[in-house]
C-alpha cells in the first residue's frame, strides 16, 4: 500500500512540470477570460477597477441580440460551409495529380503547390488586391477579354466573401495537399491493379478504391480545416477589414474589434466563449459522423 | 534562499547604476508616423538649449498607437510625453492617464490662448481639463478641380449649400457624370456637416444620442441627396483605387480631404495641372460653414518622473518659428496663428495658394463630442450612412436605429456620470 502510494506520488512530481506549465499558460488565462466575461471590464475599469460591474450572463445575453454577431456569424459559416469543401477538393485534386504517373516534374511542382503556406499571409493578401482589383486588376483585365463586364471583387458586399474564401483556400490547399499525398501513398498498389483487370476506369477506381481508402485521412482534414476555418480573422483583417457594409467580419474579427479597439474587453471574451462552444459542437458533431461511417464501414 | 537574494541584487544594481550617476534626464516622447520621423530633427534644437536633457523619441505607427497607449497605461509604462490625436484625449483623460496642464501654461508667458484657433484649443479641454496643447491642426475642406468649373461656366466657388447644389447640377449639365467624390467608407464629410447645424450630435451632456434631432436629420439629408442625385458614386475608398490619378483625369471636381492632401496633390499631380486645382472652403447651409477640428496635440503623463523637462520640451516645439519649422519639414499646418504670420518664402503661411482656405477654415472649426466613446460613435454613424447611401435603410429608420445604438453605447458613461453625481 505504502509503496503504491509513494509510486503514484512519484509519477505525480514526474508529470508535475508539465501540469504546472499547462495550469500557468492554459488554465489560468482561460479562467481569467472566463471572469472576464462576467464583467463589463473596458476602459472606465481600467482607469479605477471600482467603476467594473458584475454582468453575470448579461454579457452573452448582448452577444446573442446583437444583430452584428449574428452577421458575423452568418459570414464565418458561410466561409467554412463553402471554403472547407473547396479547400479539401483542391488539396485532394492537387494531391491525385501529383501521384498520378502522367504529371512530370513532381518535386518541382509539390513545392510550387505548397508555397502558398508558407509565404506571409499579408504580403500575398496585397498581391491578392491587386489581382482583383476592380479597374486595374488582372482577373477583371481577363474576363474583359471574355465579355464578362468588371466585378468590384472585393468592394461589392455580394462578392466579396466569394473573393475571401478562394483566397484563403489558394492559400490553405497546400498544407492538407501533403496529408493526402502521405494517405494516397499507403493505399495498396495491387488494389488498383484488379480494379483495372476488372475494367475500371479512372473515375470508377478514384470513387471505389482512393475514397474508401482515405476516408479516415479524409474524415480528419475535415475536422482539422473546420475547426480553422471557424477562426477566420487574419484574411479580411488584412485585406477589408470586415467591409464593404460588414459583409466580411468573422466571429473572431468581431471579437477582435471589440476588444482591441473599442476595449470592452468583457463583451470580446463572451464573444470568444461564444465561438470556442461553437467550434466544440461542430468538431464533435464531424467526430460523431466519422464513428458512424467508420463503424459502418468496418 | 541566499541564491535568490544574490540574482536580486546583480538584477537591480545596473538599473541603480545607470538612473542617478550623472545629472542628464532623458525623456521618453512617444510621436507617430511621419511626424515622429521629423521630431528628432526638430529635438536637437532643444538638447542644443538644454544640455542637461536627452530626448528619446520612440516611434508608433498610427495604426498601432492607439492600442499602444492604452497597453501601456494598463502596463504602467507610460512615457514623459506624447503626441495624442485630439480625438484620443477624452479616453485619455478618462483614464486620468494625462496631467493637467492648465498650470503649466499658466507659468508660461510665450503660451497665449488667444493665439491658438479657438474651436481647436476647445477640443483640448476634455471635461473641463485642459490636458493637451494642440501641436498641429487640421480640418476638412474642398480640394476643387477649378479648370473644370470654369469650362462649365462657374467662375465662383460655392459658398452655401444652395450654391453647391446648383454647381454640381451644372457640372452634370456639362457632361461630367459624378462631380463629387464622398467616399462611403469616411466619415469625416458627413461629421462636417452634422457639425454646421446648431444642434448637438450627442444631447444632456453627452448621455444619449441626438441623432433623430433635426439638425443630424439635415445633414443626413444632404449628403444622400448628392447621391440621389448621382452626384457622387456609392463606392469606397479602396474601390477608387488611385484617387490622385482619378482628380487629375478629372472623374470628379470636388474632394473633401485635409491638409496631408496638399503636399500629395502637388507631387502626384502632373505640373500642367499645378494651376487646375485649389483649396475652398467648405459651403454651409446659409453661408461659410464650420468643419471639424482636427489635428494632434502634445501632453504630458502623470506618472512622469520629469514634468519640468517635458514642459519645456512642450513649450519649445509650440514656439512660433520651431512650429514654422515643423511645417517646413511635415507640411503640417501650425496650431499657433502667429506661425502663420512668420515670413515664408518671401510672403506668410497664410497667404499661401493652398494653405490660405484652411487658414479661413480654422476660424470656424467646431469639435466633434467629447466623449470616449467617441470614436466609436463616429464609425457607427458611418456605417448607417453607408447603409442609407445603398438604399438598404430611409433616413427616418437610419437615424432612429443609429440612435438605438449610441444609446446603448453609452450606458457605461450614463451608469458613470449618475454614480459622480450621486
Amino acid at each position: 500500500m505504502r509503496t503504491l502510494h509513494r509510486e503514484s506520488l512519484a509519477a505525480w512530481a514526474f508529470a508535475a512540470p508539465a501540469l504546472i506549465v499547462i495550469a500557468l499558460f492554459f488554465g489560468v488565462p482561460v479562467f481569467a477570460g472566463l471572469a472576464l466575461s462576467l464583467t463589463d471590464f473596458d476602459i472606465y475599469a481600467l482607469a479605477d477597477i471600482g467603476n467594473l460591474r458584475w454582468q453575470g450572463w448579461n454579457n452573452y445575453v448582448h452577444v446573442l441580440s446583437l444583430p452584428l454577431f449574428w452577421q458575423a456569424l452568418g459570414n464565418t459559416a458561410y466561409f467554412v460551409v463553402l471554403g472547407v469543401p473547396l479547400s479539401i477538393a483542391l488539396s485532394l485534386a492537387a494531391a491525385v495529380l501529383l501521384q498520378s504517373k502522367l504529371v512530370r516534374f513532381k518535386p518541382l511542382l509539390r513545392t510550387a503547390l505548397f508555397a502558398p503556406v508558407v509565404t506571409t499571409l499579408v504580403a500575398v493578401a496585397v498581391i491578392w488586391r491587386y489581382l482583383f482589383h476592380v479597374k486595374y486588376g488582372l482577373v477583371n483585365y481577363t474576363l474583359q477579354h471574355f465579355g464578362v463586364d468588371p466585378i468590384d471583387w472585393l468592394g461589392d458586399p455580394h462578392w466579396s466573401m466569394p473573393t475571401i474564401i478562394g483566397f484563403a483556400a489558394w492559400k490553405n490547399f497546400g498544407g492538407n495537399m501533403i496529408i493526402f499525398i502521405a494517405a494516397l501513398q499507403a493505399v495498396p498498389h495491387d488494389l488498383y491493379e484488379a480494379a483495372r483487370l476488372d475494367g475500371a476506369r479512372s473515375w470508377a477506381q478514384f470513387r471505389h478504391i482512393t475514397v474508401p481508402n482515405i476516408a479516415p485521412t479524409l474524415l480528419m482534414v475535415a475536422i482539422l480545416t473546420t475547426a480553422g476555418y471557424f477562426q477566420l480573422f487574419a484574411e479580411p483583417y488584412v485585406m477589408t477589414q470586415g467591409g464593404p457594409l460588414q459583409s466580411t467580419v468573422s466571429v473572431l474579427y468581431l471579437m477582435y474589434e471589440e476588444g482591441f479597439k473599442w476595449w470592452n474587453l468583457g463583451l470580446a471574451s463572451a464573444v470568444a466563449f461564444v465561438l470556442f462552444l461553437i467550434i466544440v459542437v461542430v468538431s464533435k458533431g464531424l467526430i460523431a459522423v466519422q464513428r458512424r461511417l467508420t463503424g459502418e464501414g468496418a | 534562499m541566499q541564491r535568490r537574494r544574490l540574482l536580486t541584487a546583480a538584477a537591480v544594481a545596473p538599473l541603480a547604476g545607470c538612473a542617478r550617476d550623472s545629472s542628464t534626464t532623458t525623456l521618453r516622447f512617444w510621436a507617430m508616423g511621419r511626424e515622429s520621423e521629423v521630431a528628432a530633427e526638430l529635438i536637437a534644437g532643444f538638447e542644443r538649449e538644454h544640455p542637461n536633457v536627452r530626448v528619446k523619441v520612440e516611434q508608433l505607427p498610427w495604426t498601432a498607437a492607439h492600442e499602444k497607449l492604452l497597453t501601456a497605461f494598463a502596463g504602467d509604462a507610460t512615457p514623459d510625453l506624447a503626441q495624442v490625436g485630439n480625438t484620443w484625449l477624452p479616453e485619455m483623460q478618462a483614464l486620468g492617464a494625462l496631467e493637467p496642464l492648465q498650470p503649466w501654461i499658466d507659468r508660461t508667458p510665450m503660451l497665449q490662448a488667444a493665439d491658438y484657433f479657438a474651436g481647436i484649443w476647445a477640443t483640448n479641454a476634455p471635461g473641463g481639463q485642459r490636458v493637451g496643447l494642440p501641436w498641429y491642426v487640421d480640418t476638412r475642406l474642398m480640394f476643387v478641380r477649378q479648370d473644370l468649373l470654369a469650362k462649365a461656366g462657374i467662375n465662383e466657388m460655392p459658398r452655401d449649400w444652395a450654391a453647391w447644389r446648383e454647381t454640381l447640377a451644372r457640372l452634370r449639365q456639362h457632361g461630367m457624370d459624378k462631380p463629387l467624390l464622398l467616399p462611403t467608407n469616411e466619415s469625416a464629410p458627413l461629421l462636417a456637416l452634422a457639425l454646421q447645424q446648431p444642434e448637438e450630435v450627442l444631447r444632456d451632456g453627452g448621455r444619449y444620442g441626438n441623432f433623430s434631432g433635426a439638425g443630424f436629420r439635415t445633414a443626413l439629408a444632404f449628403y444622400l441627396e448628392r447621391f440621389q442625385r448621382g452626384e457622387a458614386p456609392g463606392v469606397s475608398e479602396v474601390q477608387i483605387g488611385n484617387l490622385w490619378q482619378e482628380f487629375g483625369r478629372g472623374s470628379f471636381a470636388f474632394y473633401l480631404s485635409g491638409p496631408w492632401d496638399i503636399g500629395e496633390f502637388k507631387r502626384r499631380l502632373p505640373a500642367e495641372l499645378a494651376n487646375a486645382w485649389i483649396t475652398a472652403e467648405l459651403p454651409g447651409p446659409t453661408g461659410p460653414g464650420s468643419s471639424i477640428a482636427g489635428g494632434a496635440s502634445l501632453a504630458m503623463f502623470k506618472r512622469s518622473r520629469h514634468k519640468p523637462e517635458a514642459w519645456a520640451l512642450i513649450s519649445y516645439l509650440s514656439r512660433p518659428d520651431v512650429q514654422l519649422e515643423f511645417y517646413r519639414l511635415t507640411g503640417d499646418l501650425p496650431a499657433r496663428r502667429s506661425a502663420w504670420a512668420m515670413p515664408l518664402n518671401g510672403a506668410t503661411l497664410a497667404e499661401d495658394r493652398h494653405a490660405a482656405a484652411f487658414h479661413r477654415q480654422l476660424e470656424r472649426v467646431r469639435a466633434a463630442p467629447a466623449v470616449p466613446e467617441w470614436e466609436r460613435i463616429e464609425k457607427e454613424m458611418q456605417l448607417a450612412a453607408t447603409r442609407a447611401v445603398h438604399g438598404v435603410t430611409d433616413l427616418d429608420a437610419t437615424v432612429k436605429a443609429l440612435d438605438a445604438r449610441v444609446d446603448g453605447i453609452l450606458e457605461k458613461r450614463r451608469w458613470m456620470l449618475d454614480k459622480a453625481r450621486a
